[in-house]
């Protein structure tokens, strides 16, 4: 099979104590103290100026990478943050340049680090289709050709000749993800730009890059972190950690299940807020907690299915606002979401009441609902229809728990069943 | 394996140091649609939701033009090379306002387009072409505008008004200008992503400029133990050369407009060697 890309021996550095100090006077100043050979004035505080530890100021983003990617293959890219992702995807989209290596391509490459990059607000959605087409590489007779099939992938074509500005942020991503849905090259670089748009709008996305590389045979490469999303679209995977090719495979499931019990090892059955993480006036994370009646398994965080786990969210709102969204998010050690929840599913007469000052709300999972297998409950919050407080994607107020034993009172059943739910329904005669 | 890697046929090559200089001209020109169509975005821009819309083109230099004539003409007396004063400053107005536009514009390209040049890879070059090839399209314009003044002029005073032989210099001397403030502009712009302090002193730096051009007054006028210094200024017999293409008047001599020339070229080339130098890591500490 061919080639689409070679990356060899590719490092990038970073020069802690060397980076200009932003203006002129003061880099003079540095230099001048340096010559009396005293200590550098602008040295960032925290890190040693330590003569004997040479080389301790250089720090590597990404060290030694080499890989190979076949022509077609969907490639996704994992790895913590911090791990190197993104800067990986920068140089790969010539944002940024290598420090050593060299990168070999073959055929265009069109990079998405960002949808609707370039969106000019008092241009009309037609207007910007057109630009932001040619940021992103193509030729104006190419976007005129694609021109009706951009717009009805968009799906705001009642709003084409209106100025982008007075879209809804939904419409502006769906308007920016079709145009870069459109683009021709052989190689398609995508970060995290699935994490917009409604479910709907993602699923049709999703669905249009698994296109792309199956049926047209072009490469892409998607990072994420969301797995669901990955085991759906990836055919190979890269695991970047500190910086490092930790593993390249095609077994997709293999990957990712590494990723996760390297990431929810650091994940306890409660969080508590070591500062003032995401914090906004409308909800600031105090504690997240999961609990059960059940703890004779001996271990801490595993819990028996006979009865329902408690989350309990503690946190503070500084300045109400009745669109405040709590919601969770619960992924199975497959990364799949399992589902979602939030304060506001029930009529409206039956929410929570949340006030100024520190709330603790509660729920329960039902028993006897989920499978055997461990579990990652991540929090969220938004302003309805309005920001996002904590991204589900972007989110760390995350616990961990594991469902263990006790699954039904049948004799025949105490063992993990196939499927993602393991819900006991009562069978009854018609 | 290794055998296969000898065939392997790569259509690019991305290493981590590029050559000093170049231009990747070739590059440029298959993004000519994006040039384009950033210039028609900055045109659109600059009127959308204004009543007055592209009149806006017209009315700054006119505006200007009636308080230099007041201010400088008739409150300071500062002669006009025996030209009428509306037409003398206008020449000088629009003139230096595209130079001052292009030159604060590409000074700031890295910093204002930082949040598409940090997603999207194109021809860095582009951005200031675009800037400059917008700011033609404005000056144009303004150029009607002073047309339609002149003819104003020759129909209802007894200005007379000769069409001489310079002004077939006009598009060699609006190129020039328009090569000096791209050079000029790429090495600030380029020096401003480590040090912010340059981005201030550009300001005001280039309204200094303009007086120390014969902007406001003809270079004719200026007392001889200053005239050198002027005379050294590469942008006086660009701004005096102006004046004679459009309006017949104005002291240009070869050597200097030779040696505004020279003083182009090696800012220019300056300019790209440390832009290229520039864009490969920008983003990293912008």
């Amino acid at each position: 099979m061919s080639k689409a890309i070679k990356v060899e021996h590719l490092s990038k550095i970073y020069q802690l104590g060397q980076i200009g100090t932003g203006t002129f006077s003061q880099d003079l100043h540095r230099w001048y103290s340096r010559m009396r050979g005293k200590e550098d004035p602008f040295l960032i505080i925290g890190e040693k100026n330590d003569r004997a530890q040479k080389g301790s100021n250089i720090v590597y983003s990404l060290k030694d990478i080499n890989f190979e990617i076949n022509q077609g293959q969907a490639v996704g890219i994992i790895g913590k943050n911090g791990a190197g992702k993104s800067t990986l995807l920068k140089i790969l989209s010539r944002v940024t340049r290598q420090s050593q290596g060299n990168i070999y391509l073959k055929g265009r490459i069109a990079s998405l680090l960002e949808v609707g990059t370039g969106f000019h607000p008092e241009l009309s959605g037609r207007e910007n289709i057109f630009l932001n087409g040619a940021i992103l590489g193509m030729r104006k007779t190419e976007i005129k050709r694609k021109l009706d099939e951009i717009i009805d992938f968009s799906g705001v074509e009642r709003y084409i000749d209106t100025p982008v500005k007075r879209y809804s942020s939904g419409m502006y991503v769906r308007l920016a993800f079709a145009v870069a849905a459109h683009l021709d090259s052989e190689i398609l670089i995508v970060d995290e730009v699935l994490a917009v748009g409604d479910f709907e709008f993602q699923k049709k996305c999703l669905g249009k890059m698994g296109d792309v590389s199956r049926q047209e045979g072009r490469t892409v490469l998607f990072v994420s972190h969301n797995m669901g999303a990955i085991s759906q679209l990836c055919t190979s995977m890269l695991l970047l950690e500190q910086g490092e090719l930790a593993l390249q495979t095609d077994d997709v499931r293999k990957a990712i299940n590494r990723y996760l019990s390297d990431t929810s090892e650091e994940i306890k059955t409660s969080w508590e807020n070591p500062g003032k993480q995401f914090e906004s006036p409308y909800f600031l994370p105090l504690r997240l907690k999961v609990a059960s009646a059940s703890l004779q398994n001996g271990e801490r965080n595993s819990f028996s299915n006979e009865f329902p786990v408690r989350v309990t969210i503690d946190f503070e709102v500084k300045k109400w606002d009745p669109s405040l969204e709590i919601c969770f998010w619960l992924y199975n050690d497959d990364g799949q979401l399992v589902f979602t929840s939030t304060n506001s599913d029930t009529s409206p007469g039956e929410w929570p009441e949340i006030k100024t000052g520190e709330n603790s709300l509660a729920m329960d999972i039902p028993a006897r609902f989920l499978n055997e297998g461990s579990y990652i409950l991540s929090l969220s919050s938004s302003l309805t229809m309005k920001e996002w407080l904590i991204h589900p994607e972007k989110s760390t107020v995350s616990v961990r728990f594991s469902i263990k034993g006790g699954l039904s009172d049948s004799p025949t059943w105490y063992e993990r069943r196939d499927g993602i739910l393991a819900p006991v329904l009562t069978w009854k005669k018609a | 394996m290794i055998e296969e890697k000898e065939y392997e046929h790569w259509d690019q090559v991305i290493r981590p140091e590029s050559p000093v200089f170049s231009l990747k001209l070739r590059e440029v020109w298959e993004y000519r649609d994006l040039l384009v169509l950033l210039v028609k975005r900055d045109v659109i821009s600059f009127y959308k939701q204004t009543v007055l819309g592209p009149l806006w083109f017209f009315i700054q230099p006119l505006i200007m033009t009636l308080i230099y004539m007041l201010i400088f003409g008739t409150i300071a007396g500062i002669g006009t090379d025996g030209l009428p004063k509306a037409l003398f400053y206008m020449t000088g107005i629009i003139s230096w306002n595209y130079f001052s536009e292009c030159l604060l514009k590409t000074s700031t390209i890295f910093k204002d387009n930082a949040h598409i040049m940090g997603k999207v890879y194109f021809p860095r070059l582009v951005m200031p072409l675009s800037i400059i090839t917008g700011n033609l399209v404005r000056f144009g314009v303004q150029f009607v505008l002073l047309a339609a003044v002149i003819l104003y002029f020759v129909i209802l005073t007894d200005y007379e008004y000769h069409i001489t032989p310079y002004l077939l210099l006009l598009p060699a001397l609006v190129l020039l200008m328009a090569l000096l403030s791209l050079g000029l502009g790429l090495i600030i712009t380029s020096i401003t992503t480590k040090y912010r302090d340059l981005a201030y002193l550009v300001t005001f730096g280039v309204q200094l400029l303009m007086y120390a051009t014969p902007v406001i007054y003809p270079l004719s006028a200026t007392p001889e133990s200053i005239r050198p210094f002027i005379a050294y200024n590469p942008l006086t017999p660009i701004v005096e050369g102006m004046r004679l293409a459009i309006l017949g008047k104005g002291e240009l001599e070869l050597f200097s407009l030779l040696s505004s020339v020279g003083f182009t070229v090696i800012v220019l080339f300056f300019g790209m060697i440390i832009f290229n130098k520039a864009e490969k890591s920008f983003s990293d500490s912008i």
